[in-house]
């Protein structure tokens, strides 16, 4: 039995078509997909992403406590409100999650972690969590919407409480804000300037209709996957997972191997890894002709296999089909990749592919 | 979801076929099956001149979603194919039992039709895919 967020039932009243996502019943589009995607790169949309967990970490050894938990290092956190993306690690040095942290103050941080990994998350982070003088504490008590697109804060701004509208006008790029139970951070998961917002289950619906009304366009998982892959950025399950090092999923940049005694799980693993020859690359790849990329769709130099694809599909913004890949180290400038028998030309680009609404590829 | 055209005869692959009374045949993909693989970014054709065989693919729809191959309902040759489908696939999502429709195909034996459904079996087919 798929769990139901507290706007199902606003979902299915907007036209969604529900489908069983990470253990939840969730809205993949509501009429056309493509026109979801489209409203966020030009106006504003809207997700549901109270699927997702926000944990909160409590306590006087908070701070040391997410320091040794995770990858990216939150001492560089210093302004209150600053958020901070970061893998959780296993011993092996492979991806529980990826996640967002937000820093509040010295007893008090904020993660957001994905759905499907939540019971395994909580499970890790629980006997982790014992070492210290930490409580954790999953907030099933509110929901979350993501409102993006370049309208999206001012649109967003004035349904927001009244005391908290100031604070939230004034945020810098991956900074939060919060008050009576609310959440404002502006943050997203789709190239696009926005806000995240939590807040108490009972006043989510009200919420989504507000924003409905001020034309805020509702979107579905769908526009949210092609959007995230333009802007080029990972999907944990596809993209990474625990076989995979966050050195080989484009995620070197988030690991602070500095301060050199600071002993966050997987530390030793990586560090062995990081000197091994023959380590993958991820990259972006844009299909030059007609098409569509797929995962698990193989990379060819040649005649010599040298990487799949992890996240493929079809980027409307450039109305053509991107992916990411992993692939060897001997990449160059191009391969081919197998679409059913046959195999395509693929370019290798940087990504992301599409920010702000622009093409950057 | 829209009516069927009764008018037409339908496939278990959620084609539909209509008979243009002079030994050729009009094939398109059905309501359902659009609403089902989402917008349509990509279709991919025979060419004008091949020869298709029944239950064989003879193209595929792409869709944001999910590649989709096209079982040929019928066998012949191929007569004509929807050009507009390279510009603007989306018209199969807007007007599958129009505009939308794929190719055109010149039968080798007229009885073929009789094998397929009509629209209220393929009606009852779409009932019971959704239980």
């Amino acid at each position: 039995m798929s769990k139901k967020t507290v706007l199902f039932d606003l979902h299915r009243q907007m036209g969604g078509r529900m489908v069983s996502f990470g253990g939840w019943d969730m809205p993949l589009h509501y009429g056309s997909q493509l026109e979801e995607h489209h409203a966020v790169r030009r106006a504003a949309g809207m997700f549901d992403v109270s699927h997702m967990t926000v944990v909160d970490i409590e306590g006087p050894e908070a701070r040391p406590f997410l320091r040794h938990l995770l990858a990216n290092d939150v001492a560089r956190l210093t302004q209150p409100g600053k958020a901070l993306y970061s893998c959780m690690l296993n011993s092996e040095g492979g991806v529980i999650d990826d996640l967002i942290t937000y820093f509040l103050d010295a007893g008090w941080y904020r993660m957001v972690v994905n759905a499907a990994t939540t019971e395994k998350d909580l499970a890790w982070l629980q006997p982790q969590a014992a070492d210290f003088a930490v409580t954790v504490t999953p907030r099933r008590d509110l929901a979350m919407v993501a409102v993006q697109g370049p309208q999206a804060r001012q649109r967003a701004l004035p349904l927001l409480p009244a005391g908290l509208q100031t604070q939230a006008s004034e945020l810098k790029p991956f900074f939060a804000t919060h008050g009576d139970d609310w959440f404002v951070g502006r943050t997203g998961y789709t190239g696009e300037d926005g806000f995240e917002v939590m807040l108490p289950a009972a006043e989510a619906a009200g919420f989504w209709q507000r924003l409905a009304d001020a034309g805020v366009a509702p979107c579905g998982l769908g526009a949210r996957d092609t959007l995230r892959l333009e802007a080029g950025m990972n999907l944990y399950g596809s993209d990474m997972d625990e076989e995979t090092s966050p050195l080989e999923a484009g995620l070197g940049w988030t690991i602070a191997w500095e301060p050199a005694e600071r002993d966050f799980i997987g530390r030793a693993m990586l560090e062995a890894k990081r000197e091994t020859a023959g380590l993958r690359r991820f990259v972006g790849l844009v299909l030059e002709g007609r098409g569509v990329l797929r995962n698990h769709q193989k990379l060819f130099l040649g005649e010599q296999e040298i990487g799949e694809i992890t996240s493929g599909g079809f980027a409307p913004t450039l109305e053509r089909s991107i992916a990411l890949a992993r692939v060897a180290p001997e990449i160059g400038k191009g391969g081919e990749v197998e679409i059913r028998g046959k195999r395509v030309p693929v370019r290798v680009v940087n990504p992301p592919f599409v920010r702000n609404g622009k093409s950057l590829i | 979801m829209s009516d069927l055209p009764s008018e037409l005869k339908y496939t278990k692959e959620h084609e539909w076929v209509r008979d243009e009374g002079d030994g050729t045949v009009t094939i398109g993909i059905s309501d359902h099956a659009q609403e089902q693989l989402g917008d349509l970014v990509f279709v991919e054709l025979p060419e004008v001149g091949d020869s298709v065989e029944a239950g064989r693919e003879c193209g595929v729809v792409e869709s944001v979603k999910a590649a989709s191959d096209i079982y040929c309902p019928v066998s012949g040759e191929v007569v004509g194919i929807n050009e507009t489908l390279a510009d603007t696939p989306e018209t199969a999502n807007q007007d599958p039992f129009g505009d939308g429709w794929l190719l055109r195909v010149k039968l080798t034996d007229t009885s073929q039709l009789d094998g397929l459904m009509d629209a209220d079996a393929y009606a009852e087919l779409i009932a019971a895919e959704a239980h």
